[in-house]
């Protein structure tokens, strides 16, 4: 029905390069889809075509099976949420959740009945009379989100909705955005964000987009797939490096062998054991392993495989978990995730550990080889 | 100590800039009331001088003032209006939509107002002429125009711009068109900068006298400055009736005297309403 499909869409301002480049992607109806990407990377802009305010230079947009690229934005069935909420200061809250009802000549009882009852699931039921100036951030997100609801969109738009808010008051409308969207099953929405928490918390599916160069290398979509899909199987290393927090640890090392299965490498005097598929690459080929910060222990045996020794650089502690940043012998900085309560001094000499199935690697051109982690799982259920 | 000198020195300050600038209408409106000798002479001052036979001269039969007050406030209204509605749709063009040549259209616009009224004197002449508007009072509305619409063009597109571009794509996305946007979503936020500018092109329509003088001539049609310019006739300066220019003169202040107090707040929100984030 709403089914939103992006068929080879680009975007270039005047006779300059793409800054949207190759993008295919199908969003099913009633699904949350998140855009996410390093500022400039032109999610704000993909959000703004499929919008209507802004022209598609290439290729075909269509929701439900329609072609909409020379549709006017109030013919496509859309609502949106904007980050300043671009409520008119002029009107009450009634009249901003009327005006677009009201500029379609709606019937005036059937207006009253939509707008009370977006009020009233938005608990703005007390605050019609209001201008916006005197309500709080919080209240003016919500009649920004009721103004889009008494549409009854086909597709929900919410361009950084949360970017206004104070920490508190972010989680708790991120949990009512959530529960929208439980309530609007048949409704797709599209969020951009830069959150990457948003964006975990919050979507079905998330589009990774690639800025600068890599847009025009490999298109603007860099990955598109379930949250835990990017964060277990991320396609590239920017991917890996993008999604994540602290960000992945990257090492430079040489392919040794590989089987479907395992592969062998060497950084510097350390053997890395890594759970990937990188069979057909040679010996000798220049790869980059990847772990994640909450994937490393402090611990383990200076020599052993997958065992890298350094000193203690500095100390974050964030109370649930403590960040370690060792220097390596080889000189680079690598961050490791410990509890809460590690007690780690700086200057301190320390190993790192980690787990072959925790180990990512990377092609030189920045490609991932597949994790064969999720194979090798029921294998060692079986043993046990 | 110091203190006190200072705000002492800053009240007597204020003091004289407000004696400075009131003290010319204060002396007329006085002046306005007196009679006979004592106009020339304070020291001929008495009660009885004190009347209100100079206004009561200026509405006396054979006399146009009256009339000359209503043409002014005719051919000021209308230049208000015309000028807001042509200021509001050229800025929402020039402020809101991007096309090749707007700076220059700005420029443009701004270079029409820096030509002196004489010069453009002769044009205008037979412009009126042909288009059959010499001698119409009414007819001023169109030279009035060329000096209104410059700033009211280029006050409206200043605040038209910064006008944020998030509430325009609502309202796109609400279904309305430009006009609508207009009228339903910019007009009612510029309402105090529209409230200035009408107020000063009126203020400019009320008091212009060369364009006044030179295209009517016949003492019915006649607007306010130009009727108190010839209120004397062409007497000599002895015999001037100094008490009923006097009284004119304050007639003439007194609505825009008014409007100004009336308006005052929303003058006052108009100057400063690029400060704050609407």
């Amino acid at each position: 029905m709403a089914e939103l499909v992006f068929d080879n869409v680009s975007k270039r301002y005047g006779k300059g390069a793409e800054v949207l480049r190759d993008i295919d992607l199908s969003i099913a109806q009633g699904e949350f889809c998140v855009f996410i990407g390093p500022s400039g990377c032109g999610k704000s802009t993909m959000l703004r075509m499929i919008a209507g305010l802004e022209d598609i230079s290439a290729g075909e947009l269509r929701i439900g099976g329609q072609r909409v690229n020379e549709m006017a934005p109030s013919e496509r069935g859309i609502a949106m949420v904007f980050q300043s909420y671009a409520l008119y200061p002029h009107m009450t809250v009634y009249e901003n959740l009327a005006f677009g009802l009201k500029v379609r000549k709606a019937d005036r009882a059937a207006i009253d009945q939509k707008v009370r009852n977006a009020a009233r699931a938005l608990q703005l039921d007390g605050l019609l009379e209001r201008l916006p100036r005197e309500l709080s951030g919080g209240q003016r997100q919500r009649v920004a989100i009721g103004r889009a609801i008494v549409r009854e969109p086909r597709v929900f738009l919410f361009d950084e909705p949360l970017s206004n808010l104070d920490a508190e008051l972010r989680v708790q409308t991120r949990l009512e955005i959530a529960r929208l969207h439980a309530g609007m099953p048949g409704t797709t929405m599209i969020y951009v964000t830069h959150d990457q928490v948003e964006a975990m918390t919050l979507a079905d599916k998330i589009v990774l987009l690639n800025s600068g160069d890599a847009v025009q290398r490999e298109g603007s979509v860099a990955q598109f797939g379930a949250p835990l899909d990017l964060y277990h199987h991320p396609a590239n290393r920017f991917v890996a490096g993008f999604i994540g927090s602290p960000k992945m640890n990257f090492i430079d090392a040489e392919l040794e062998s590989a089987t479907p299965h395992e592969a062998l490498a060497r950084a510097g005097g350390t053997a890395f054991v890594a759970r990937v598929d990188a069979a057909g690459s040679p010996r000798g080929t220049r790869i980059a392993l990847g772990i994640r910060p909450e994937h490393a222990v402090l611990g383990g045996v200076a020599g052993q495989p997958n065992t890298l020794a350094g000193t203690v650089a500095f100390v974050e502690q964030l109370g649930e978990s403590t960040c370690v940043h060792v220097r390596l012998d080889g000189g680079l900085l690598f961050t490791v995730r410990e509890r809460g309560d590690a007690r780690n001094r700086v200057g301190e000499t320390v190993t790192v550990r980690c787990d072959p199935a925790d180990v990512h690697v990377f092609r030189a051109d920045g490609r991932s080889f597949a994790r064969t982690r999720d194979a090798a799982a029921p294998q060692a259920l079986a043993r046990a | 100590m110091r203190g006190h000198m200072r705000r002492f020195a800053f009240r007597v300050f204020v003091a004289l800039v407000v004696g400075f600038a009131l003290f010319p209408f204060g002396f007329a409106v006085f002046t306005s009331f007196l009679g006979g000798n004592a106009l020339y002479d304070l020291r001929d001052v008495e009660a009885s001088s004190f009347g209100i036979a100079n206004y009561r001269a200026l509405f006396e039969s054979g006399q146009y003032f009256g009339q000359s007050i209503l043409n002014s406030l005719q051919v000021a209204a209308t230049v208000v209006g015309l000028s807001l509605l042509l200021g509001v749709t050229a800025a929402y063009a020039l402020g809101r939509i991007a096309f090749r040549g707007r700076g220059l259209l700005l420029m443009a616009i701004l270079a029409v107002s820096m030509f002196p009224q004489v010069a453009v004197m002769a044009g205008m002449y037979e412009l009126m002429h042909a288009l059959g508007l010499y001698n119409r009072t009414l007819g001023l509305v169109l030279p009035y125009m060329l000096f209104t619409l410059p700033f009211t063009v280029w006050v409206l597109t200043t605040f038209m711009r910064d006008l944020p571009r998030e509430l325009e794509e609502a309202a796109v996305m609400d279904g309305c068109s430009p006009w609508r946007i207009l009228v339903s979503v910019f007009l009612p936020l510029l309402w105090p900068v529209l409230v200035s500018v009408g107020l000063l092109a009126f203020v400019a329509a009320w008091n212009e006298f060369l364009f006044a003088l030179t295209f009517v001539n016949q003492d019915a049609g006649r607007t306010v400055p130009v009727a108190i310019s010839l209120i004397g006739g062409g007497a000599t300066s002895r015999e001037l009736p100094w008490g009923k220019l006097m009284a004119a003169s304050v007639l003439v202040t007194l609505p825009l005297v008014a409007m100004v107090l009336v308006f005052q707040k929303k003058i006052v929100a108009g100057l400063t309403a690029g400060a704050i984030k609407g």
